[in-house]
This record gives structure tokens, sequence and C-alpha cells, in this order.
């Protein structure tokens, strides 16, 4: 790793749900569900960090662990140095301003009752509540030129726009603060191919610009290729492997994040038919009782019987590399 | 579109919100365009009705009052226009008079459930947990007691006022509003919008205001609509017991049981006249609820 300190610093992030089982008295204590079990990550200023996994693997519930948007169960986050979920709302709101977050819904991130001047206006509003009409007026223009949507727009409201417009401007009302870390979850996921491209494009043009660093969840490993400077692989709430982005398409540690690459469609018809896709036996484990030791034995092409009995640790495999297998 | 070079100086487009939308739909429907216009004629009636006659509805017209079921029919010459009533008042005087306090029931009783229960509600269902189970067990708890009971109670204690009667009809009305407020407000706090707002670090009072009750109101208003006319007829079921509004005020309720005590002595225009005026009123009360309903309705969209 570089000598940077990390703009963001978690560690043995825990995130448990509390769940009724059916019929349950009010007195029975709840089950636990597992969503984030012990995440440990750095990001460094500037850096994109990727987010993979199946769905229900706990990506967003990660971020929205790191944002504060349901509660930790137990872990640090060190953004900077403070530990956010030791702060109280207030110090938690100052720290607001500084990470941002898109959505996966570009229309529903929206509310339709606002104009999208007074959606991109609105953040700044808060935590500048001194700023002057024109002033935020002439922000709003800037910020909506840049993400591309003319800023004589700005008494639409979202339902005359169409979807990718829509990421735009909520990546515009991510942008207004000028805040330092922009949490994606699966910003490009209910969009067209083009439109994919045209907004994943604009976010990294962006980063580059402003020096942002980002967390980008993604199902899509191509896009996240495309745009991570490192990649995360969650599974089932636990990091099985954290690598350089080209690393970990080149050479996979792994198994679970082989599985996963080899199963990325290749655009060439042929090609594709000559790779050999590695299916993996079973459904995923409800994360309400995930299976002892490593969670990904029960899928796992070479479990072996320590895999049953100890967790693996993350180690590091060289090349900026680190995995999560006992056997590997 | 034109590609626009000087953004600066290009003009601002104008956006149609949902709002205006729903305005355009609702003015295509004809039903709802009507009854908006009797509603509309209905207030007109019940703010300036008063001045086309000579009458007040207390006057007693002491010429015809012996022989009002011969004499006291409905004409243009001894200027009663819809008659006298049993005691030889002036209906006509009487039914605007009446008119102004149903509606103003209505109205009230509606207006006090969209604030109060709106708010209630949307807090209830967006803070959630521990608080929001207290707030709605208390609406519980107040809907359990009967309310009628409980009004005539307060009439029979505080004595029979119009503003008693505002004071029961405020108590209760809310109820239902919160429970439908809240419902909604659950479904609207899951939405990515919201939590947006929440990861910006807007606060919660704000987010209600701006974010919750916005989305609310076409729910809410369209259940307002439809609560007037049933707010007409509770006061008009409290009138017609008698516990209701007090002579020489009246309203539809106390003219239509008035009304329906002289029926078999043939005066049926005693009966008619304020007994029309309610139905149109809860007809076209009911369409235009149904027409702003189509027109809210965010899948239409």
């Amino acid at each position: 790793m570089n000598a940077q300190s990390p703009l963001l610093s978690v560690r043995d992030l825990k995130v448990w749900f509390d769940i009724k089982p059916k019929g349950a008295m009010p007195w029975t204590s709840p089950d636990k569900l597992k969503a984030v079990d012990g995440v440990d990550f750095d990001l460094m200023p500037g850096e994109t960090l990727g987010i993979v996994g199946e769905s229900g693997c706990g990506k967003s519930t990660l971020a929205r662990a790191i944002m504060r948007m349901v509660p930790a169960e137990g872990g640090t986050v060190l953004w900077l140095g403070d530990d956010l979920l030791s702060l109280n709302k207030q110090g938690m709101r100052e720290h607001r301003k500084e990470m941002q977050m898109i959505f996966q819904d570009p229309l529903a991130s929206l509310n339709p009752r606002m104009t999208i001047g007074q959606i991109v206006a609105e953040p700044l509003k808060t935590h500048y509540p001194d700023v002057s009409k024109a002033e935020v007026k002439t922000r709003v223009r800037e910020v909506l030129d840049r993400v591309g949507i003319l800023p004589n727009m700005i008494n639409r409201y979202p339902h005359e726009f169409s979807g990718g417009q829509c990421q735009r401007i909520g990546i515009a009302r991510a942008l207004i603060l000028r805040p330092q870390l922009i949490i994606c979850d699966e910003p490009v996921s209910a969009l067209d191919v083009s439109i994919q491209a045209q907004v994943i494009n604009l976010l990294m043009d962006i980063q580059q610009e402003m020096g942002l660093s980002l967390i980008f969840i993604a199902h899509d490993l191509s896009v996240v290729k495309h745009i991570s400077t490192r990649v995360m692989v969650l599974y089932l709430g636990n990091v099985v492997e954290i690598s350089e982005a080209e690393q970990l398409y080149r050479a996979p540690g792994h198994p679970y994040t082989q599985a996963l690459i080899s199963a990325v469609p290749i655009p060439d018809p042929k090609a594709h038919a000559e790779n050999e896709v590695m299916l993996l036996d079973a459904d995923l484990p409800s994360p309400l009782n995930p299976p002892s030791g490593c969670v990904f034995r029960t899928r796992c092409p070479l479990a072996e019987k320590v895999c049953a009995e100890t967790k693996p640790p993350l180690t590091d495999r060289g090349n900026g590399q680190q995995v999560a297998c006992h056997v590997i | 579109m034109t590609h626009v070079t000087n953004v600066e100086t290009a003009e601002v487009v104008k956006g149609r919100s949902l709002w205006q939308d729903a305005r355009a739909r609702f003015f295509r429907n004809k039903a709802a365009v009507a009854s908006m216009i009797v509603l509309i004629l209905v207030s007109l009636f019940a703010l300036f009705g008063g001045m086309l006659t000579p009458w007040s509805n207390e006057e007693i017209d002491w010429n015809l009052m012996g022989d009002v079921r011969t004499l006291g029919g409905p004409s243009f010459e001894t200027k009663h226009y819809f008659g006298l009533d049993p005691l030889g008042r002036d209906l006509y005087a009487r039914v605007v008079q009446g008119t102004q306090i149903s509606l103003m029931i209505g109205i009230v009783g509606a207006l006090i459930s969209v604030i109060v229960g709106t708010l209630y509600g949307a807090t209830a269902g967006f803070i959630g947990g521990r608080l929001d189970n207290i707030m709605m067990r208390i609406v519980d708890i107040l809907m359990a007691i009967p309310y009628m009971f409980v009004l005539i109670l307060l009439l029979v204690v505080f004595g029979r006022s119009i503003f008693m009667l505002f004071v029961g009809i405020g108590l209760i009305s809310w109820l239902d509003m919160a429970r439908i407020a809240r419902g909604q407000t659950l479904s609207i706090k899951n939405k990515e919008f919201v939590e947006a707002a929440i990861a910006t670090g807007v606060s919660t009072p704000k987010i209600i205001i701006r974010h919750i009750v916005p989305n609310l109101l076409g729910v809410v208003i369209v259940y307002a609509t439809l609560l007037v006319p049933s707010m007409i007829m509770f006061e008009s079921f409290i009138s017609f017991l008698g516990l209701g509004v007090q002579e020489p005020l009246t309203s539809w309720g106390a003219l239509i049981n008035e009304g329906a005590g002289q029926m078999r002595y043939g005066t049926l225009w005693m009966l008619g006249f304020p007994l029309f005026f309610f139905l149109i009123s809860l007809f076209a009360f009911f369409f235009f609820g149904d027409g702003l309903r189509d027109a809210l309705d965010p899948k239409d969209r």
C-alpha cells in the first residue's frame, strides 16, 4: 500500500438485522440476520473501490452502514480519523456534506413534487442555510451544466426527464457540496447499456477533475472493471477478496471470484462458446444461518475439512491482492 | 431541441408539475367538473343567497302564519321562494343559513382532519419504532370510544352550541386520516428520494414537511373531499336528534328533520328544498372526490 493515509477505513464492520420468526411472541429474542459480518477495507483519496457480489450479499447494506443510514452492530468506520459510528447526530451531520450517495433507481431517487432546481439545491441549502438565493442558483446551474443537463431546465420536474438524465441530476445533487467521497449504489443497473457508458464516463471524468473517491457498487463485472482501481468481492456479508482491478480479472484468487469472472459474458460469440463457465452448486445459504467456518464452503469446489472449522482470514497474496481462503 | 449555445442567457424552460398534470386530467373528467360547478353554485348560494330575499331566517310572517298549509307554499308573490316552515318563517332564508352551517361543518371537519391527521400520521409513520406504536395506539383508543356517546355528553354538559359541535367533530375527524397518512408514509419513506435526503443530512421535520407530506397530499385531498359529506351527514344526524345547532339557527339536518315531521300534512316543500340541497351537494362532493382521485392517481402518470 502507498504511504498516503486512507480517506475511509472500515474495520470489522457488522450490520445485523433483527428478524422475528413467524408467529413469535413479543418477548422471544429475534434471529440475527448477518447482512454484513466483519468487513475491513481502506479507501485511498482519489481511488475507486468497486464492490461486487450477488444479490443479497450485503453490498447496499455496507454502503448504508457507512453513511449511517442503517445502524451498525459493531466495528469502526474511520473517516479522516473520526469514527463515524460513535459520532452523535450533529457530529455526523457535519460529515455528511463530505460524502454523498447516488442511488439505483434514477427516477425514484428524485422527489416527484420538486423541480430539479430545488432537488439539486437541497443539500446546499441544508448545510449552508445562509447562502444567498442568487449564489444557490449559480451553483445549481454550474453543477447541472457539469453533468450535461441544460441549466435552463431547472424548473422542470423529474418525470419530464429520461432515466439517464435523472441519474445525471442525481449526480449533480451529489456533487453540489463538492464531497470527497461518493457512494454509488448500482448507479447504472437501471439504465440502457449506451446510457450506462455515458453515466460511467461522466463519473470518471468528474472523479479525475475533482479528485473524488468513489465506492462503486454493481453486479455488472464489466462495468466495475472499467471504473475501479480496486475491487472488493463480497459473499454473504463477508469479504472474500480485495484486489487491484487488473489483477482480479487476470488472476482471480478466491474460488468464488473465479466463478464470477468465468461467468462474465465475452462480447465475441466464438470466444464465449469456448469459455468455460464455472457453475456453482446449490443456492446462496441463508444469511440467517450462515455456514460455519468459511461461508463459501457449501458451494466451493475446493472445500476441505479445515474450511468448516475456522473462518479464513483475509491474507495478502502479493500484487495488491488479498484473499480469504484456506486452500488457495 | 436546438442546441443552446449560451446556456446562461437561454430562457428558463417552464416545467409542468404533477399538480398541473393532475389539473389537466381533472378538467377532462366531465362529471367531476360538473360537480365542481354545482359545489361552487351551492357555495355562492350559501354566501350571497341571503341578499335575494327580504326575509331573515328568524322573522315570522304573521300574515300567513295561521295558514301555512294552504297559503305557505313556494310563491314569488309572497317573496317566500321556498315557502314557509311550520312556524311561518321563510324557508328560503332558512335553507341559505342551514347551507352555511352544514358546509362550514363539513369544511372545518375536513380541514382539521387534513392538518392534524396528516402531520400526526406522517410523523408516526416516518419516525416509526416505539413512537409510532404509542401514537397509533392513542388513535386506536380514541377510535374505540363511542364518539356519538361522547359527543352527546359534551353537548349536554357544556351546553348545546355550534362551538361544541366543532370541537366534537374536530376530535373524531382526524383519526382515520392519521391512519391513512401513516400507511402512505410507510410506503413513501423507503423511496430513494427520502433516503437521499437522509443521506444528505436533512433534518427529520424538514423531511416530513418537504418530502413526505407533498407526496401524501394526493391521497389526503381525495379522502378529505370524501370526508366532507360524511361530516355533513354526521352533523345532520346530531341535529336530527335535536342536539346539534339550536334555534333560530338551523342546518340541513335540522331542516330535513322539521320537514319530515310535517310530511303527512301535505307540506312537502318543507322537506323537498333542504333535501334537494343536501342531496346535490353530497353527490357533487362524491363525484368531485372521485374525479380528484382519478386525476391524482400516480399510476396514470
